[in-house]
């Protein structure tokens, strides 16, 4: 069934005519239909916390996850004492950084190869040259901990929604508001129920981490073969059998990719979870970036790109290594052979570390630092482009971003609702305006209407140029292929890093202000729309194309007429992902001093407001699924028009 | 033809298979007034009788959709029936609890896959073991067992690889040697030789034949290739819709078509090929002179034969030489030449 589309675009225009009339006549309004008046707003922060307060006291939750926090700090402080020798039990540690760069060397070998081989085992190598050992380990620490309890929590939790599609319908919408909080808002729970450092820090990842494994474990389960199931049950397994080794041992390339999000999610909340004073990596960038060290921050940034390139790599290798047989003849030690070679890699780095101190651990003041030639080269630059980041940083604030910001603060709340609804309504009809409403109309109840049309702005200017300098770009790339997939390389490489990097060259080159956030934004979000602009115009079957070029289209033709539309339903994906990538970004880089959401985010971090704090993530989470509705909505449409 | 002492294996009374959001009501409402509605639901199994010989070997042959893959996964309770029963050795499959059914299968039944089924984390000795694993058996046993099926089917030497490093037909010896490690009674296979090349196809139908000599088995076999089943079949049946059209033998279903479907499928046929000397056989007054010929032999074998003799009526012997009836010449030339009625 087709939907009656002249009678909902009617609406949509009666809608869209209603907001016009609502922003044109501002001046004739009364001033509860231009700010959300103060009956209107309800305290939905006092809420929370009276609901925080009954879990934490009266239901004795707190101790629950003190019990569950003491068994995480047991573990950090191991990982802690093997990695950087804190000394706790088993005290056996540090173990020597050349034993770890040869266990990452060979993880790298047995995976991929050579090249996997050097960027991993070089990698460690960088940090320990560079004196970073300290703090990456600190990192790695965390890591190690959380991502197994993320993954196994995700892998129960999917198998359950697997087995009980009521706990499915359950869990769906929880996931998805899951996966639309920024970052800050995880945390404020968890200072309260927890407290600040390492343990919250490895807490809030773990948390932060598990919805992608859920996700991709509910997939991986529901993708086994009809029939690899039915020779299972054919084979006379029972349930647990047919669970334990046809479903999870088939599914184990989705599962392996949840694990390789997982580590990757980590990563990027490790990075973060610095705010709520979690050593390592993290920290030291965020006080480097706040004393405005470029050089420093450089080198650390280097530091979690290439840790968050070899973690990716290695865990995707890891994911898409096929079974292959030994010969039949094989030795033990020729099958063991990798293994062999490891260990006696490690054991001549334990000897080795014991007689040159320098593979054991490399002091502060041994350490390389590449930091003064970076921050002369640095100097250099900008003075030779400050003239063109000057007149940029000038002409974006005065002529763009301020009047921009102006106008979206301006127009009637009444005004944006209405828009928001003729939007809805002539994308998806009665439902999709109702939800367009009902989300934004949260934000108007919450109080925080100013706050978010901040956010609103600085995402819809960011989206927009990502989206000038990204699809243009991606044309380009996919013209031919060999370009395409180098483009789609940096994209992926890219995309690996944690959001807080992206912010080191942009507040090198803007400094602190409006302008660098958007540029960092910019640059984030470009990354999607690239990338699934390549990948739609690449998917276009060539027969279209042919079609097209025998019927005496012009590449510009074709381009136009064929390839776009076609790819469409694609880019839209990557619009959406961009959208919430520019959300994400928006918050984080909050610390560089925005007036919006975000900064009220950080002041609830540092007041542990809970209510406060949920209210503002819970604001930033329904832009992002109104978002996601209406572009899903969109590309689904569009692609059964073309018959997907 | 067919064993001499027969003894019922599988059972089915009017089985049928509903798809739907409320497949039982639906059927019942069908019973009731077969005018009623069917929109928003498959039948996908219509009423079907059917009894199976120890022994013997009975290819279910439809089009893609006409049910036959249901029907079979009815068989072995794969997918639980709507109305009537199946009953295996006596018993009602339906009533098993999940224990005794999951005994069914391990000790009873054998099933091949169209695509093949197999686990792909799993070596191919693994794979094959994977029965026994089930059962409990030690791994000494089973991989004993498990290297003497691919011995039987041609892949020693192949024990350390992983599915995806074998071709299709490779594949699908792997699926034999996994549902025969058992040594089931009754044997499943579900349009096996369909996804492979037809090169391949005809091989793997040779090793079927073989395998089926070695092993004394009840074997349900599923095609949608009609040659294939005319080559293999002890007994066809022919699905259309859900419902079986015919079930008898192939000389049976070329020479007297019970429908309309039937005959058109039959069509194309060479007669020659699937008719046998001994289902031409009438009862004869009186014993025509010379040499009979053999029962089993089709039409195209004895053509020269045909062609040289003279005499109106042909004596047909069975396998122990007993006349068993006369064969009229002139009724097997039209089958030879293509135009009988």
């Amino acid at each position: 069934m087709t939907r009656p589309a002249a009678r909902s675009s009617g609406m949509a225009g009666l809608l869209l005519a209603l907001a016009l009339f609502l922003a044109f006549g501002k001046l004739l309004l009364p001033e509860g239909l231009i700010r959300p008046p103060e009956w209107l707003v309800q305290p939905f922060a006092d809420w929370i916390n009276a609901a925080f307060y009954f879990l934490q006291n009266d239901l004795g939750l707190m101790a629950l996850t003190r019990a569950f926090s003491d068994v995480v700090e047991w573990l950090l402080d191991v990982t802690a004492n093997l990695l950087y020798g804190k000394s706790r039990w088993p005290d056996i540690g540090p173990i020597p950084w050349i034993v770890v760069a040869a266990t990452a060397f060979m993880a790298g070998y047995a995976l991929k190869g050579w090249r996997l081989a050097a960027l991993s085992g070089g990698t460690f190598v960088w940090i320990a040259l560079m004196g970073q050992w300290k703090w990456a380990m600190e990192t790695l620490s965390v890591i190690v901990v959380a991502a197994p309890f993320s993954v196994f929590l995700g892998l129960v939790m999917g198998v359950l929604a697997w087995r009980s599609p009521r706990f499915e319908r359950i869990l769906n919408p929880i996931l998805n508001i899951a996966q639309s909080l920024p970052h800050f808002a995880y945390m404020i729970p968890v200072v309260v129920f927890i407290g600040v450092g390492p343990k919250a820090g490895a807490i809030v990842t773990i948390i932060f981490s598990v919805p992608p494994m859920i996700r991709m474990t509910l997939l991986g389960l529901k993708r086994v073969p009809e029939e690899v199931i039915e020779a299972g049950k054919m084979a006379g397994s029972t349930r647990w059998q047919l669970l334990s080794r046809v479903r999870i041992p088939t599914a184990r390339p989705e599962i392996l990719i949840g694990v390789n999000q997982v580590i990757m999610q980590c990563l990027a909340m490790v990075v973060l979870a610095s705010f709520i004073g979690m050593p390592g990596l993290g920290q030291k960038l965020l006080q480097l970036l706040q004393a405005l060290k470029i050089g420093l921050s450089v080198e650390i940034g280097v530091t979690i790109v290439l840790l968050a390139v070899t973690l990716d790599r290695l865990s995707k290798a890891w994911a898409l290594r096929l079974p292959e047989h030994d010969e039949p003849s094989a030795r033990w030690l020729h099958r063991n052979r990798l293994l062999v070679i490891w260990l006696s890699l490690c054991i001549a780095g334990l000897v080795l570390a014991q007689f040159v101190p320098y593979l054991h651990e490399v002091e502060r003041k041994q350490a390389l630092s590449v930091a003064g030639p970076i921050d002369a080269a640095m100097d250099q630059v900008i003075r030779v482009i400050a003239p063109v980041t000057a007149w940029l940083r000038w002409f974006l604030i005065t002529w763009v971003l301020i009047p921009m910001r102006d106008a979206y603060l301006w127009l009637p709340f009444t005004a944006v609702l209405a828009l928001l609804a003729a939007v809805g309504w002539a994308i998806g009809g009665l439902r999709s305006a109702l939800i367009c409403l009902g989300y934004f109309g949260l934000i108007a109840l919450s109080g925080w209407w100013d706050r978010a049309m901040i956010t609103v702005y600085m995402v819809n200017i960011s989206v927009l140029i990502a989206a000038l300098i990204g699809l243009p770009l991606g044309i380009w790339a996919a013209r031919n292929p060999p370009r395409a997939a180098r483009i789609l390389l940096i994209c992926d490489t890219a995309q690996t890093f944690p959001s807080f990097i992206y912010l080191i060259p942009v507040i090198m080159l803007f400094g602190v202000n409006d302008v660098a956030v958007v540029a960092a934004v910019v640059v984030f979000a470009a990354v999607p729309i690239v990338r699934y602009t390549i990948e739609g115009l690449s998917n276009v079957p060539p027969e279209l194309i042919e079609a097209a070029e025998m019927s005496g289209a012009t590449r510009r033709q074709t381009l136009w007429h064929v390839r776009l539309p076609m790819a469409l339903p694609t880019m839209l994906v990557g619009a959406n992902q961009s959208v919430m990538f520019s959300l994400f970004m928006v918050i984080i880089a909050a610390f560089i001093g925005t007036q919006d959401l975000g900064q009220e985010m950080q002041r609830a971090l540092s007041s542990t407001d809970v209510g406060k704090g949920l209210v503002l993530g819970f604001a930033v989470a329904v832009m992002g699924l109104m978002t996601d509705h209406l572009i899903t909505r969109w590309s689904e449409d569009r692609k059964r028009a073309l018959g997907f | 033809m067919g064993p001499n002492v027969t003894e019922t294996v599988i059972s089915c009374r009017s089985v049928s298979k509903i798809f739907g959001p409320d497949p039982v009501g639906h059927l019942a409402r069908l019973k009731a007034d077969p005018q009623t509605s069917s929109v928003g639901y498959v039948q996908a199994v219509r009423d079907v009788d059917l009894d199976i010989q120890r022994g013997e070997m009975l290819v279910v042959m439809g089009l893609s959709g006409s049910g036959k893959s249901t029907l079979v996964r009815c068989l072995s309770r794969l997918i639980e029936i709507t109305g009537g029963s199946v009953t295996i050795e006596g018993q009602d499959i339906a009533s098993l609890s999940e224990t005794a059914l999951i005994d069914l299968r391990r000790r009873k039944m054998g099933m091949v896959f169209q695509s093949f089924g197999l686990l792909p984390h799993r070596t191919v000795l693994d794979n094959v073991a994977f029965p026994l694993e089930m059962r409990g058996q030690d791994r000494s046993t089973r991989y004993a067992r498990a290297r003497e099926m691919l011995d039987l089917v041609g892949l020693k030497g192949r024990e350390g690889y992983f599915p995806r490093e074998l071709s299709g037909g490779q594949q699908q010896r792997v699926g034999i040697a996994r549902s025969l490690a058992i040594e089931p009674d009754i044997w499943f296979l579900d349009e096996p030789f369909s996804a492979l090349d037809p090169l391949i196809r005809r091989e793997m139908q040779d090793e079927f034949l073989r395998l089926k000599g070695l092993l004394n088995k009840t074997i349900i076999f599923i095609t949608h290739d009609f040659d294939e089943a005319l080559r293999l079949a002890d007994r066809i049946a022919i699905m259309k819709d859900g419902r079986i059209e015919q079930c008898d033998t192939p000389d049976q279903i070329v020479l007297h078509p019970a429908t309309e479907y039937v005959a058109k499928f039959t069509a194309e046929i060479d007669r020659a090929r699937v008719v046998r000397a001994g289902s031409l056989a009438r009862p004869l007054a009186a014993v025509p002179e010379g040499d009979a010929t053999a029962a089993t032999l089709t039409i195209r074998d004895l053509a020269r034969h045909l062609v040289a003799d003279r005499r109106a009526v042909i004596p047909v012997a069975d396998a122990e030489g007993k006349i068993i009836g006369g064969m009229d010449r002139q009724e097997a030339l039209d089958v030879l030449l293509g135009d009988a009625k």
